[in-house]
C-alpha cells in the first residue's frame, strides 16, 4: 500500500486489517467515525489525522481503523459528510478495495427536510423524505416534496449531531 | 385533443411544456366561446370531481366547482378541516385514499408543501394541486398566462414585473417559473428584501434561463407590459413581527401608473388587501377581474383534457 499523501512526518503504523479513509474534508474525521458507529473509547484502535497536507484537496483529514470494514450502507452516509473521501479496505497489510465515495444522486430516508411545513415533516403522514442532488461542489440536495435546499453543513449536522 | 393531458397529475407548472400549455389555451378558447353561446356540452356527465380544500379558498375552489358543473360533472368535497375526520386526527393519506375511491379526480389545497405530490403518489386518479403551502399553484399560473395571451396576443417578448411577496406567495412563484416555459424579454422581481424569492426558486430561475433581475417599481414601470401584483402572505410568516415590518410596503395607485405604457396590464391573483388602490380598478390597466373570470374556462379546459371529456 502506498502511504496516503500528507502522512509524512506523522508516524502512524500501517494497519493489518481494517479501513483507511483518506481525503476527508478538514474537520470531518470525527463525523466519519460517528457515521461508522466507532466509539473513541470502544474496542478499535483508531488513528485520526486532522488538517494534514493533501496534493488533491489542499488540506484533509484521514482516519485509520483497525479491525473494522465499512458496511455498504455506510458508504452513502460517508459520501454525504465527506464527498471527497477515498475508502481503502486493508487485509493483511494489503489494500484489497480502494474506492472513491460518490454522493448519491437520490437519497431516500437518511436526511430530514429543513422546512417544518414540508409534508415529510408531518408525523401523522409517515412520508419517507426524498432528496435529489442538485450540486456536487458544494454539495446541495433538494427535497423532492417541498423543493427546499439542504446544504452540506446542514447534512453534516443532521448525520453527526453537530460534530464537524 | 392532446393525449398528453389525459390522466395526468397537475402538481407543478414545470411538469408541463410550452406545447402542453398551448393545447390547454386553445381548449380554453373553445370553452370560452361555448360559455358565451350558452352551449357547453356535458362532456363530463356522470363523473365526480372531489374538491378537497384544507385551506380557505374562494376563487380556486368556486371556479373549479363551476368548471366541473358546466361540463356536467358532480362535485363532492369540503372547504376546511373542520367537520371532517382530519379534525379527529385522520391523516392526509387516509383522506386521499377515501376521496380516490369516491371520485374520478381530486383537486387538493393544503397548507403543507409537497402535499399534492404526496397525494398523487397515493391516489390512482389524477390529482390537481390547488395550492400546496408556499410552493406551487399551477392552475393559477395557467390562467395567468392565458390572461397575458388574451391581453397582448403573445406571452413571448414581453417585459414583466412581479411585485410583492415573492418569498411566501405560491401564485407569484408559479407565475415567475411559468415564464421559463416561454421567452419573456425581461422579468423584474420587485420585492422588499425580506420577501425576495427563496434560494430554491432563484436556482430554478437560473436553470430555466429566465432573464430575471431585481428592480424597484419606480425604475422600471415605463418598460412593463405586465405588472403582476401579489398580497403579502401573512398566514405563512413564521414570525408575526416579520409580517408587521413589511405590511403595507408597497401599494399600486393611479399615480404609480403614471408613465406606464398605455397597454400595461395590472394582474393580481386575488384576494387583494391594500396592494392595489381601488381607484386603479376603473383604469384600462386593471385586468385582475378578467383574470379571475378566466379561472372558469381555463379550469374547464384542464378538467376536460385530464378527464378525457373530448370535444362533443
Amino acid at each position: 500500500m502506498r502511504s496516503p499523501d500528507g502522512e509524512e512526518g506523522l508516524v502512524v503504523r500501517k494497519i493489518r486489517h481494517g479501513t483507511v479513509i483518506d481525503h476527508i474534508p478538514v474537520g470531518r474525521a470525527l463525523s466519519v467515525l460517528r457515521i461508522l458507529g466507532v466509539s473513541l473509547t470502544g474496542p478499535h484502535r483508531i488513528a485520526v489525522l486532522i488538517n494534514v497536507e493533501s496534493r488533491k484537496i489542499g488540506r484533509k483529514d484521514i482516519v485509520k481503523i483497525e479491525g473494522l470494514e465499512p458496511r455498504l450502507e455506510d458508504l452513502d452516509r460517508i459520501a454525504l459528510v465527506a464527498p471527497t473521501a477515498t475508502i481503502n479496505v486493508v487485509r493483511d497489510y494489503r489494500v484489497v478495495v480502494k474506492r472513491k465515495v460518490e454522493p448519491p444522486r437520490e437519497v431516500r430516508g437518511i436526511l430530514r427536510c429543513v422546512n417544518p411545513t414540508c409534508i415529510t415533516r408531518q408525523e401523522r403522514e409517515h412520508v419517507t423524505p426524498r432528496f435529489v442532488r442538485v450540486s456536487l461542489e458544494p454539495l446541495v440536495y433538494q427535497c423532492v416534496y417541498c423543493g427546499s435546499l439542504l446544504t452540506e453543513k446542514e447534512i453534516v449536522e443532521q448525520l453527526t449531531g453537530g460534530v464537524g | 385533443m392532446s393525449e398528453g393531458w389525459l390522466g395526468r397529475d397537475v402538481i407543478s407548472i414545470l411538469d408541463f411544456d410550452r406545447e402542453d400549455l398551448e393545447v390547454l389555451f386553445e381548449e380554453a378558447d373553445r370553452m370560452k366561446s361555448l360559455l358565451a353561446n350558452g352551449s357547453v356540452p356535458k362532456t363530463l356527465s356522470g363523473r365526480i370531481v372531489a374538491l378537497a380544500f384544507f385551506e380557505p379558498s374562494t376563487r380556486t375552489r368556486m371556479s373549479f366547482e363551476a368548471a366541473a358543473k358546466r361540463l356536467g360533472a358532480e362535485t363532492i368535497g369540503f372547504t376546511s378541516e373542520e367537520g371532517i375526520s382530519v379534525a379527529k386526527g385522520e391523516s392526509l393519506a387516509d383522506t386521499v385514499r377515501m376521496l380516490d375511491s369516491y371520485a374520478d379526480l381530486i383537486v387538493l389545497r393544503h397548507r403543507y408543501e409537497g402535499s399534492a405530490l404526496y397525494a398523487a403518489e397515493i391516489a390512482v386518479h389524477p390529482v390537481i394541486n390547488g395550492g400546496d403551502g408556499r410552493q406551487h399553484h399551477p392552475t393559477q399560473a395557467m390562467l395567468d398566462l392565458y390572461t397575458v395571451r388574451e391581453a397582448h396576443g403573445v406571452i413571448d417578448g414581453l417585459t414583466y414585473g412581479v411585485l410583492g411577496d415573492l418569498r411566501y406567495g405560491r401564485a407569484a412563484t408559479s407565475f415567475i417559473l411559468s415564464l421559463g416555459l416561454f421567452k419573456p424579454r425581461r422579468v423584474y422581481l420587485i420585492a422588499p428584501p425580506s420577501l425576495e424569492p427563496r434560494a430554491e426558486v432563484m436556482m430554478l430561475i437560473e436553470r430555466l434561463g429566465i432573464p430575471a433581475v431585481k428592480a424597484r417599481l419606480e425604475d422600471v414601470i415605463g418598460e412593463l407590459d405586465v405588472l403582476y401584483v401579489t398580497r403579502i402572505q401573512r398566514e405563512r410568516f413564521p414570525d408575526p413581527e416579520e409580517y408587521e415590518r413589511v405590511r403595507g410596503a408597497y401599494r399600486v395607485t393611479p399615480s404609480t401608473l403614471e408613465g406606464a405604457k398605455r397597454d400595461l396590464i395590472v394582474m393580481h391573483p386575488l384576494p387583494r388587501v391594500d396592494e392595489i388602490d381601488p381607484r386603479v380598478d376603473s383604469t384600462p390597466h386593471a385586468w385582475y377581474f378578467r383574470q379571475a373570470r378566466n379561472g372558469v374556462p381555463v379550469r374547464m379546459a384542464l378538467l376536460n383534457l385530464v378527464m378525457g371529456g373530448g370535444a362533443s
